[in-house]
Formats: structure tokens, sequence, C-alpha cells
């Protein structure tokens, strides 16, 4: 017998196609949403903990507060987005409006789906982080002009968790599902990867930990560019991340075709 | 009802490939099979939903897979479209290997599948145009198909409309303008009307009648043996991932029902007096519960001995596929 069900891997660029759909609808409905939570909330943040916060904390590693907190939030925001419409976007569209058994009936393969999805929920990431880097450049908090690289760190970091939300996704059963991965893995990445505090307070064993999530490595990057001061040892761990991208994209797609394709 | 004639103004559509037998039967080659299956088989773990089926299917023709809930339909269907791999045998569908070449083959294929999978943030215009860009049509061609496709399935005044605004038998036929955006040469039907009431059934069979007109080969699933009879040229009897019958509907019948039923329905005695009456002659009949089915060709010489027992249910008519289905798949719920 011949081999049966060949397994591509590779999307085509059909995946734009998918991404493409879903800027349409986006367009249509939830331009509303922009402002509100996803860019909202982090420039809440960065008003409330950094300007607020920084007056009883005053200057941390030689950067007043504000300046301190603000490369977190811009990378955050980007995690957020990303994650938010990878977990709850993508699994409305994957098991509520079987949107991609309707593409699958076109010449769009099952890799090209999850490959723009991964890229739309990414851009979305990309587009938040990108808004909130612009607002920390107008409030004056970066110091120094190679925080023009910083989009290249909001976008692996948005890749990557596209990537990973949409292997939640895949998982899920139920919008209950999402809490926990949003909870005990996304909000951690907030908490603990060096957005508020320098890592040197924690204990070896937490900055360990911590030195493991891949948040850590985007923040502390950022952080470098917007005071000036790129240096190997923050760029180089940035590469960690290209793997962990590669291989949420290949888990995911393996995860939605045993979900869908039975 | 809607009447009249209606046109579908379809440029670069293809001629009507030769019907049936007759003209496929000459000298000429036969042309290119829409399906064509061989040993086709669907395994899910331990569970064999399609069991090595032949399955022919000619250019031009209206081809029925009929069979109740369970027969291996849908699980078909979804491997003629390049959505489950097959497990093993043959498929070719236009005459391409659809595990090698599932693109190229859904690139000429149009499905209307069982359940809603439109877009339901999308109006039925914007559904159009995203599907559409999937096949690369571009903008300005996928606007003239939309409105043509619209117009064909009477949509064109709700194509603005928010798409919850639709009821269930528009959504059907918005779901049959999708499936032929792309011209496809292959239209697959996953129980088109299920669920439709008659009129909305009556409008899309009206509809799928016309485009075989045009010449688009159909596969269409349906568990409506009526549905059948309306619309397919042959038609496969499925049960239990197996095929049991394949032919022309009005053969089939024939040569395993005969042409006429006379059904008779009452209480045990009744029934025996009735098979007591007929004893002597040559009559197939069976027996479901209070109902004994006689199929016969001339079913009117045994009403006077029939209603002389007075039974509360009689009824002489032409026989169905209906009649053979339950004959060769059994009359028992199967679950």
């Amino acid at each position: 017998m011949r081999a049966r069900g060949v397994v591509v891997v590779w999307p085509t660029w059909r995946a734009v196609r998918v991404w493409q759909r879903n800027l349409t609808v986006f367009r249509k409905f939830s331009l509303p949403s922009l402002v509100g939570p996803s860019i909202g909330e982090p420039l809440l943040y960065l008003l409330g903990l950094g300007f607020g916060l920084g007056t009883v904390v005053g200057a941390v590693g030689g950067m007043r507060y504000v300046e301190f907190v603000a490369p977190g939030m811009v990378m955050s925001s980007a995690m957020f987005a990303a994650a938010y419409e990878c977990t709850y976007g993508a699994y409305v569209r994957m098991a509520h409006q079987r949107t991609y058994e309707a593409i699958l009936t076109t010449p769009l393969s099952l890799e090209d789906v999850v490959a723009g999805e991964v890229l739309w929920g990414a851009s979305k990431g990309m587009f938040n982080g990108s808004v909130m880097l612009t607002a920390v450049t107008l409030f004056g908090l970066s110091r120094s002009p190679w925080a023009l690289g910083i989009p290249v760190i909001i976008a692996l970091v948005a890749l990557l968790f596209a990537g990973l939300s949409l292997v939640v996704a895949a998982l899920a059963r139920s919008f209950e599902f999402f809490n926990y991965y949003l909870t005990l893995v996304v909000t951690p990445m907030f908490l603990f990867c060096g957005v508020f505090y320098p890592l040197d307070s924690l204990p070896p064993w937490a900055r360990t930990v911590a030195w493991y999530l891949p948040l850590t490595h985007a923040v502390a990057a950022a952080r470098a560019l917007m005071q000036g001061q790129p240096g190997l040892h923050v760029l180089v761990p940035l590469l960690g991340l290209l793997p962990p991208i590669l291989v949420a994209y290949l888990l995911a797609a393996r995860l939605i075709r045993r979900r869908l394709i039975h | 009802m809607v009447a009249g004639v209606f046109i579908f103004g379809g440029p670069r559509r293809r001629e009507p490939a030769p019907a049936t037998g007759a003209a496929a039967r000459t000298d000429t080659p036969m042309p290119t099979p829409a399906v064509l299956a061989r040993r086709l088989t669907k395994r899910f773990g331990e569970f064999t939903a399609v069991d090595a089926i032949d399955l022919d299917v000619r250019a031009g023709e209206c081809f029925g897979l009929l069979g109740p809930n369970g027969a291996g339909k849908t699980t078909s269907v979804r491997m003629i479209h390049a959505y489950l791999p097959i497990t093993a045998g043959e498929l070719q569908v236009l005459g391409l290997p659809v595990d090698r070449q599932p693109a190229a083959v859904k690139r000429r294929l149009g499905l209307v599948p069982q359940e809603d999978t439109l877009d339901p943030d999308l109006t039925p215009w914007e559904n159009l145009l995203v599907f559409a860009r999937y096949f690369d049509i571009a903008s300005r061609e996928a606007r003239r198909r939309a409105a043509e496709l619209l117009e064909f399935v009477q949509l064109t005044n709700r194509a603005h409309h928010p798409l919850d605004a639709l009821s269930g038998g528009m959504k059907r036929r918005l779901l049959i303008a999708r499936a032929l955006l792309n011209e496809p040469e292959l239209l697959v039907l996953d129980e088109p009307t299920t669920g439709l009431d008659p009129q909305a059934r009556h409008l899309v069979w009206q509809r799928l009648r016309a485009l075989k007109a045009q010449g688009i080969t159909q596969v269409l699933t349906t568990h409506y043996m009526e549905e059948a009879a309306q619309l397919c040229d042959r038609v496969a009897l499925l049960h239990g991932g197996r095929i049991l019958r394949q032919g022309r509907p009005a053969d089939l019948v024939r040569a395993e029902i005969g042409e006429e039923v006379v059904e008779l329905r009452g209480d045990e005695a009744l029934l025996r007096a009735a098979l007591a009456a007929l004893d002597g002659t040559s009559l197939r009949w069976e027996r479901a519960a209070d109902t004994l089915y006689l199929y016969c060709t001339d079913g009117r010489s045994l009403l006077p001995a029939l209603s002389a027992l007075r039974p509360p249910h009689l009824l002489h008519r032409p026989a169905s596929l209906e009649d053979l289905f339950l004959k060769v798949a059994g009359r028992s719920l199967q679950e």
C-alpha cells in the first residue's frame, strides 16, 4: 500500500487570506475595542503605577520608576493582545463559527489557516505594542534612538504568544479553560519577568525561573534599547525566542488538525 | 411557489456533459469521471465508517448517496472534498488523486456543508467576497459573481442584511451561492435540505436542477428518498459504510420492489386473513409490525379481496425508493 495522508507542515502564502479575513471582520466591529481594554489598560498601568507608585519608589537602577516600567508595559501589551486574540478570538472562529472548516473547503490547507491565525494574533500584538511604544516615547520615557529597534522585539513577543495561545485554544473545550492559561501562564509573565521590579531583588531560585520565561528577555532588551545601552548580553537571549515560536506553530497545527479532522 | 424560467447568465460555463447512459456508451471516449472510488475505506480507530466502497460519478450527472444517519454518507463526502484523509483504497476527483493534490481538487469543487459555516459577523455580500479571496478571485470579478449568485439564489434583497436576519432556508441558499463562487465543475452537497420547510426545500431543489441543466455535476447526500427521486440520475444506497445497491432510482425500484405497493394495516387476525386471501398468488410481501406491504405489478386486482376485510388502512400506490431502502436496509432503527 502506498503511503497515505502526507502531512504538509509548511504553510503557503495563502495564509495571508486568513489574515485578510480577520482584518475584514475586525475593521467592521472592533475599532472601539482598540481604545478599550487592549490599549487603555496598559496605559493606565503605566500612568498609575509609573507615576503614582514612582513617587514612593523613587529611582530604580538610575531610572525614574516610570521609565523603568515603560518597556515592560510595551511588551506586556503586545503579549496580552496576542494572547487574547489567539485564545478567545481563535476559539470562537474554530469551535463556534466553524470558520476553519469553511476555509478548508477552499484551496487553503490547515497549515495555511493556522499560520494565518498566528500572524493575525501577532499583528494585533504588534499593533498594540507599537501604540504603547509610541505613547511611551511621547511621554518622553524613551531616551535613545535605539528604541527604534524595539518593534522587532515586539514582533517576537507577539508571535510567540499568538502561537502559544493557539495551542491552548486547540486544547480548550470551553472558554473557562482560558482562565487557567491567562491566570497561570500569562499573568505570571506580567508579574515575574522584570516588568515592575529588577530581577536582582528576587531570591536566586526565582531569578533562575524568571530567566526561563520568555518575556524576561524581551523586557530586558527593550529596557536596554530605551536607555541607549544595547549590548549583546541582552540582545542575544532574544534568539532564544525563535525556537519556541516555531514549536508553538507546529504544535498548534498538529493539535488543530487532530481536533478538526478526526 | 416561485414560477417561471430562471436564466443564470453565467458566461464561460461548461457545455452540458453527455447526461447519462446513451451518450456515454457511444464510441466517443469516456469523459473523466467526476468521482472515481475503488475500495475506498475510512476507519476511525476500530470503527469502519466507510467500508471499501466503489463509486463512479459521471460528469454532468446528479449522484445521490442515500442512507440513514451513520451510514457513512458524510464521511464519504468529506473524503471526496479532501477534508478527511482516506484510510485505504483509491479516490480520484475530477481525475486527480485527492490525497496527493487536495488544493487542486478543492479549487475545482464546491461544497455545501451540512452545518452552517457562514461568517456570522459578515453580511451575505461580505461572506461571498471574503470567500472569493480564498480562491484568488480578483475583487472586481468577485463582485460580479457575488451579485450574480445572490440573484441566482434569490437573496439579492438580503445582500446587505446582517446574517442572523436570514432564515434557515436563506442561509442554505447562501451556502449554495458560496459553493458556486469558484465556478466548480463538481458541486458536493451534504444533506442540502435537512431541516428546511417545504417551500424552502422546493426552492433549493429547483436551483439544483437549474445547476444540473448548466452541466454542473452534483453529488448529494440525503436521507430523504423523495429528494433523491426528485434530483438524482443515479443513487447509491449506503448502510453501515457499505453500498447495498447502486443504479438509477427507477431501475432499482422496479428490479427489487416492482411497480406498485399495496399497504394494509390492521390487527393480527386481519393481517393473517389478508395473507390467507392472497395465498396461491406469487406475490412478494413484507410485514413490519402492524403493516403488510405487498409488492406487485397489478395492485388493483388485489383490492376487492383486501377491502372486503375492511382494514382501517388500505393504500395502493406506486413503489418508491423508500420501499427499496427499507427492504434492503431493514426497517429496524439502527443506532
